[in-house]
């Protein structure tokens, strides 16, 4: 950009030298003063008009903000907590917005002094149009899309955060009553309080054996299911692969809900057809004991998920050499070594992303807990039922107990989770990338 | 034991097991079927082979004063097309500009979506709850619509990027060397070459939402409102015995169509998350 705007200019001309840090102490101390030091009239006036705006704009509704997001209100019945909390997150937003301005402008200040002073000459107003066009261009761009993500993903993350550590509940919910901040008290209470404790500690361990076991089951049915139809023997590939990936391409849905009548205690399909007949007694419990409806649960997501793995090997198998088969037979390798040494690190290797993925999707699948027996059958002791995950609990302390804040701080447990396990996801893709350079 | 005979018994083995598998596949769809074809409400007398089948519940989708279902039809229409049309659209906007530009901003930003994409929405519903409350767009088609869009970015603004990726840049060069602008460069250039990528993210968008339950459930309170999800949903929700065959009926009607168009699309839609996923 640089090297362009040194060719358009004409050669330079004597010019007083100019002070960068001068330029940079001007521009601290008001946006734009910096750039009309820089004898870029333009510009700088145009940064001070935004400026101006922006704290008449924003003054009246940032105090409040601020004040609102340090104290929570004062007066129950006037102040709304909730809202108080939702102008101060928007304004520090707005903030962190106008900080990044700001700085973008010091140093704009600092660095156009230093290239002034290099012999930059100065473009015509068409031509810095244009420049700031080309440079903007990108930004434009991702602006309708940035501004979307900070409005329905961004602010709800930062407002699940603020709430969990509040005392946010049906009790000490606004208008009538005020919320505060606790600091640390929900996840005290995670830790220390009996019938807490218990339902986080059950609720967590399912959740991960959940995931598991139910996304392994997915992923190894839908391997050997792709390495059986790509066997050179069998035929009638296509009617069959068609017939596999059926359960994909019926709605999750619908085949959940379909299941959940199934395999219901009484009237359910799989009781009165197949259990009573071929075992006799009076059907398994299916929904009411926690221990087979996980086992139903693990299941049915084997049933809903294979598919899309098996789809994915079966495109991964059809594309690996026969050579290397050949070659691994010219050895005397077995089907085992052939199978370990060739087939499986093609496959994993051309899919891992996608499987890692698979495991995310799991460890917060709502839907197939949420629709199959509505995290049930109820435990005694505890206030999750007996195979709700994390994030199905949540879902209750939200809209049954609205219990919001302590929702909100397992929320945050599961953020964390997540965090952690998409920086190792990162790290492999990062190598991956490095790898596939072959 | 001969080769032979071995191979054979081994072929057997898989044949077998494709079988099984067939009737594990296909058992709980003609079951659904069947029950739609009862006649009645109750579960406990439906068979799966009814005795006297009728189309009775279809019929009352379509025709009952009391049935909403065209209605929801209509409304999953709206939300899931207006979903996949301006998720195209903002998607290629941000993925084109991370793919072919270098600007301040840009790791950070794909970290952040790399991050953002692992959070599930699930997560801040008290807060797009309280959120769409306070801008008045609770209990509206758009407030949802706003939702999906803003949330499938991250994920998806990846996949095309990584698609984007392997357009080779000679080709926008060759462009702007002719006098072709940024945005010239975009619409003529590349968007034709993303096709492929771009109708992946469209039919995606346009899938969540139609059999998305969850989010409909918190945003939509009046049922003039529902999606067909929703609607479906509260069929069983209420008597769950009661209700099931005509859930079955109107379930059968949305699935059908939605199997067709993924049944012929899958391998494209395979190749599409490849192509894009793996790149990182």
């Amino acid at each position: 950009m640089a090297q362009n705007e040194e060719n358009n200019g004409h050669l330079p001309k004597n010019q007083k030298k100019l002070n960068p840090n001068v330029a940079m102490v001007l521009s601290i101390l008001l946006a734009g003063l910096g750039q009309i030091y820089n004898k870029r009239y333009m510009k700088g006036i145009s940064f001070i008009i935004l400026e101006i705006a922006f704290i008449l704009a924003t003054f009246d509704f940032l105090w409040l903000g601020l004040w609102g997001i340090t104290t929570l209100g004062t007066i129950p019945g006037v102040d709304h907590s909730i809202y108080l909390l939702v102008y101060g997150i928007v304004s520090l937003l707005l903030l962190a917005l106008a900080a990044i301005f700001y700085v973008f402008n010091v140093i704009d200040a600092k660095k156009q002094a230093q290239k002034i002073n290099d012999g930059w000459v100065i473009p015509s107003i068409k031509q810095s149009l244009k420049n700031l066009y080309d440079k903007a261009f990108p930004y434009i761009m991702t602006a309708p899309g940035l501004v979307l993500l900070i409005f329905t993903v961004v602010f709800p993350l930062l407002f699940a955060i603020a709430l969990a550590f509040t005392n946010y509940d049906l009790y000490n919910s606004p208008p009538r009553n005020l919320v505060e901040w606790i600091g640390f008290g929900n996840f005290m209470d995670l830790a220390t309080v009996p019938i807490w404790q218990d339902t986080f500690a059950s609720v967590f361990v399912w959740t991960i054996v959940w995931t598991i076991v139910a996304t392994s089951f997915q992923i190894v049915v839908g391997l050997i299911l792709a390495v059986l139809v790509n066997d050179k023997r069998v035929k009638f590939k296509k009617t069959i692969r068609t017939i596999l990936i059926l359960p994909w391409a019926v709605p999750a849905f619908v085949s959940i809900l379909i299941f959940a009548a199934m395999f219901n205690d009484e009237f359910g399909a799989i009781n009165r057809d197949i259990i009573i007949p071929l075992i006799g007694g009076n059907g398994l419990p299916w929904l009411t004991d926690p221990f087979y409806t996980k086992i139903v649960l693990i299941m049915i997501q084997t049933w809903l998920g294979y598919p899309f793995v098996f789809a994915l090997f079966s495109g991964v198998l059809q594309s690996i050499s026969s050579e290397w088969y050949e070659a691994a037979e010219v050895d005397g390798a077995t089907r085992w070594q052939k199978f370990r040494n060739i087939t499986l690190p093609h496959v994993l290797f051309a899919t891992a992303p996608l499987l890692i993925i698979q495991y995310t999707t799991n460890f917060n699948n709502f839907n197939i807990i949420y629709l199959f027996n509505e995290g049930g059958p109820a435990v005694q002791g505890q206030n999750a039922g007996g195979t709700d995950i994390l994030i199905s609990w949540v879902y209750k302390l939200t809209f049954e107990t609205n219990d919001y804040s302590m929702a909100a701080a397992i929320s945050l447990i599961i953020g964390l989770m997540v965090s952690i396990f998409a920086i190792f996801q990162f790290r492999r893709t990062k190598s991956f990338k490095e790898e596939g350079n072959i | 034991m001969s080769p032979k005979l071995k191979s054979n018994l081994e072929l057997l083995g898989i044949y077998a097991i494709f079988a099984f598998m067939s009737v594990i596949i296909i058992y709980p769809i003609i079951w659904a079927l069947g029950m739609s074809l009862n006649p009645g409400n109750s579960l406990y007398s439906a068979t799966i082979i009814p005795e006297n089948w009728s189309f009775e519940h279809y019929k009352w989708l379509f025709t009952d004063p009391n049935s909403n279902y065209l209605l929801w039809y209509k409304n999953s229409m709206i939300v899931s097309g207006s979903t996949a049309v301006l998720s195209v659209i903002m998607t290629s906007f941000v993925a084109y500009s991370f793919s072919r530009y270098n600007f301040v901003g840009r790791k950070s930003g794909l970290y952040t979506f790399l991050i953002l994409q692992m959070f599930p929405v699930m997560m801040a519903m008290v807060a797009l709850y309280i959120f769409l409350h306070l801008i008045g767009l609770l209990d509206s088609l758009t407030g949802l619509i706003l939702i999906y869009i803003g949330s499938q970015i991250p994920f998806n603004a990846w996949l095309v990027k990584g698609y984007l990726d392997t357009i080779p840049r000679g080709l926008d060069e060759a462009a702007r060397i002719d006098g072709a602008g940024h945005f010239t460069v975009f619409i003529k250039i590349i968007m034709p070459l993303a096709k492929p990528i771009l109708a992946v993210v469209a039919l995606f968008n346009f899938m969540t939402p139609l059999f998305d339950f969850i989010l409909p459930s918190i945003v939509l309170r009046s049922p003039e409102n529902f999606t067909i999800a929703l609607g479906l949903f509260n069929f069983i929700n209420d008597q769950f015995s009661n209700n099931f065959t005509r859930f079955a009926a109107g379930a059968i009607l949305i699935a059908i169509p939605v199997a067709i168009i993924y049944l012929f699309l899958q391998r494209f839609l395979i190749s599409g998350l490849t192509a894009g996923g793996t790149k990182g």
